[in-house]
């Protein structure tokens, strides 16, 4: 049963009301993966993790999340699908110790079970703390532990991060894959293109449509962009003109670069070649970065949507 | 464990719910503090038998009759004639502003039709409208006249023994001719202070979970809505019982209302009552979506169940369709069931019929809260 993927779910969509904000998504998830998955906010990433952990019910489609049906086994599925929600959501006036505890209970975990989870997690020093009263580091940290502690097969993790500071978003992830390493599932929604790169897989939405799956290098590939670096004291110069040419998708200040890119390879180098003579700027190729391809990809479903 | 009901996750909400309940401390110490403060102020407060109230005396012609009938009525501490010689046109300014409860009359032959052992009548009308006012003071009255009556004639005349009972009594309530009685308040005020704290508190219970963003957390979790409904509203029982002992003891020791029946169908009646009162407010939880529409949900419900119910109007007074929807108000068969106990000494045979509507409350309420619950965030 191992080759069963941890999540395999076919044309899901969710209507409120007249909106559809998640439209036909299709995506597969194999055991032991960290896969990412990105889009704009309101893309429909919440919406389609709560249809994948039982807490809403998709209008279509179908699927199996760890082997039970998406539609019928919710509770088995809620049993083993740790779901750490983008909302810091445990109790704030309970202490850390006392939410664990609540956990615990509700899963019919053995004793003891929170004593080492709080160890694990270094929480233990804290225990005693209002939830309420804790920073956004240690509230994600207990959110963490507290999905991880009935050591589910598969965690969804609604933007973890946000709001955390790089140490502690660094220790995150460092426990993520750690735990990974050991056998977890993961599906991560984030905004950091940092993060996403950490996955060894990334889901791409936007608009309710899954737009691009694959690993980064893949996404990036099918992406067929071309990237043309400038550098020099008066790119500012050449920004306004390479906006207006032909071919240049995008114009990125970095520092003291400049990104031109563009699907059209040829007509970006010529384009790029022409400002840089212009400004005498040094110009070299670059490599396509994942947040050019996010930038691109949410232009191009704009473009859709309209 | 099984997949619908376990014990354990039963055992872990009912925690989880008490330490949340401690922790809100004014919440908790209002849960404790409104029995006690309401009874106190509404028990001592809404007195139905007031003493020292103003009167007014239309008496046309002052006699020794008129003067020996205002000093008994005086005397019996109910009156107290601010305005002893009203005409009849003054009198009713004074008892239509409220100036006056009573307006007693005598007639202006009075003395003579009495000396001549006739029947003269002294008119006392009373402010009814609020009826408790003037039911201790009009139960005397017959006899403090009669009395009166006789003593000054028998200083006069001491063939004055044959005459039995000279004078009538007649008795205006005006307003209402509706009475309640005192023993009434206090039971009924148990049924009103549960009530009000049971069905407030949880009607808070899962919308706070639904303001907070807990919600979300705690349905991904592995509990059922039965689960879920009996950890929320049993921690409730215990702030009932509190609640109960303290009205008990307080109507039988500082109110020294009667206690006929027994105490365990009192409870018994009680235990249904506030049954269905949690899982009411657990109703209106689950259909309002933020704490401050289970407020509104519960005032709404408040009213008329105050109103209509009988704790302050007679339920027989009411006009049948507005007994109707008394009948479908928990706290109408709550107060029927308490007064019957405490007041009549019913058994449970008697008070077999409110007892079953509130049982049937009870259930009815719980597959509603239980047909209402969204399990998933739809």
């Amino acid at each position: 049963m191992t080759a069963e993927p941890a999540i395999a779910v076919t044309g899901l969509v969710k209507r409120f009301g007249e909106r559809t904000v998640v439209d036909h998504v299709s995506m597969n998830v194999a055991r032991g993966e960290i896969v990412g998955f990105l889009g704009p906010n309101g893309s429909g990433k919440t919406t389609t993790i709560r249809m994948m952990c039982g807490l809403l019910t998709p209008d279509e489609g179908e699927g199996r999340v760890l082997g039970h049906d998406i539609l019928h086994d919710q509770r088995a599925i809620k049993r083993e699908v740790g779901y750490m929600t983008q909302k810091f959501s445990f109790y704030e006036d309970l202490t850390i110790e006392e939410n664990l505890q609540f956990v615990a209970g509700v899963f019919d975990l053995p004793r003891g079970a929170v004593a080492s989870t709080l160890a694990d997690l270094g929480l233990t020093s804290r225990k005693g703390q209002l939830a309420g009263s804790l920073s956004g580091g240690w509230k994600q940290r207990l959110a963490l532990a507290a999905c991880i502690m009935h050591r589910p097969k598969l965690l969804m993790l609604d933007e973890p991060t946000a709001g955390v500071d790089p140490k502690a978003r660094r220790e995150f992830w460092d426990e993520i894959h750690q735990r990974a390493a050991e056998g977890l599932t993961v599906l991560v929604s984030t905004h950091y293109m940092d993060e996403a790169e950490r996955c060894h897989r990334i889901n791409y939405i936007s608009y309710g449509k899954l737009i691009s799956q694959g690993t980064v290098a893949e996404v990036v590939r099918d992406a067929g962009l071309t990237t043309m670096v400038l550098e020099g004291p008066r790119i500012a110069e050449a920004q306004r003109m390479l906006r207006t040419m032909h071919g240049v998708e995008q114009v990125a200040p970095y520092g003291n670069s400049l990104h031109v890119i563009g699907r059209d390879g040829p007509a970006v180098r010529k384009a790029a070649h022409a400002a840089a003579e212009a400004t005498h700027s040094k110009l070299l190729e670059a490599e396509t970065s994942l947040e050019d391809v996010f930038i691109q990809l949410m232009g191009a479903s704009q473009d859709n949507m309209q | 464990m099984s997949a619908f009901f376990s014990w354990q996750r039963l055992r872990t909400i009912i925690r989880k719910e008490s330490i949340q309940m401690r922790r809100d401390r004014i919440t908790f110490a209002m849960m404790l503090g409104v029995p006690l403060m309401q009874l106190m102020l509404f028990g001592f407060a809404i007195n139905n038998d007031p003493k020292d109230l103003p009167a007014a005396l239309v008496v046309p012609v002052q006699d020794r009759y008129s003067r020996a009938m205002v000093t008994a009525l005086e005397l019996t501490g109910y009156y107290r004639f601010t305005h002893p010689a009203a005409t009849a046109a003054e009198a009713e300014a004074l008892i239509a502003a409220g100036e006056v409860s009573f307006v007693v009359t005598m007639p202006a032959d009075f003395g003579r039709r009495f000396e001549r052992g006739e029947h003269p009548q002294i008119l006392i009308e009373a402010d009814a409208t609020d009826p408790a006012v003037a039911s201790g003071a009009i139960n005397t009255i017959g006899t403090v006249a009669n009395e009166a009556l006789l003593r000054e004639a028998r200083t006069e005349a001491a063939s004055a023994e044959n005459q039995a009972t000279k004078v009538d009594v007649v008795i205006h309530r005006r307003y209402n001719p509706e009475g309640l009685t005192q023993y009434n308040i206090v039971p009924g005020l148990l049924g009103v202070i549960l009530q009000m704290t049971m069905v407030m508190m949880t009607a808070m219970a899962l919308t706070r979970e639904t303001e907070r963003g807990t919600m979300e957390n705690l349905l991904s979790m592995p509990v059922t809505p039965i689960e879920i409904m009996l950890g929320k509203v049993l921690p409730f029982f215990v702030v009932g019982a509190v609640q109960v002992v303290v009205v008990l003891v307080a109507a039988r020791v500082i109110f020294g209302v009667p206690f006929a029946g027994s105490i365990w169908l009192l409870l018994l009646g009680v235990f249904v009552f506030v049954m269905a009162l949690v899982v009411l407010g657990y109703v209106f939880s689950t259909l309002a979506r933020t704490q401050m529409q289970a407020m509104q949900l519960t005032f709404f419900y408040f009213l008329p169940s105050i109103l209509l119910s009988g704790f302050m109007f007679p339920f027989s007074g009411m006009p049948t369709w507005a007994r109707w929807i008394g009948e479908t108000l928990p706290l109408t068969h709550f107060l029927r069931l308490i007064r019957g106990v405490m007041l009549k000494g019913a058994d449970l045979a008697a008070i077999a019929s409110p007892l079953l509507a509130l049982a049937g409350f009870a259930i009815a309420f719980t597959l509603l809260a239980l047909s209402r619950f969204r399990q998933t965030l739809d």
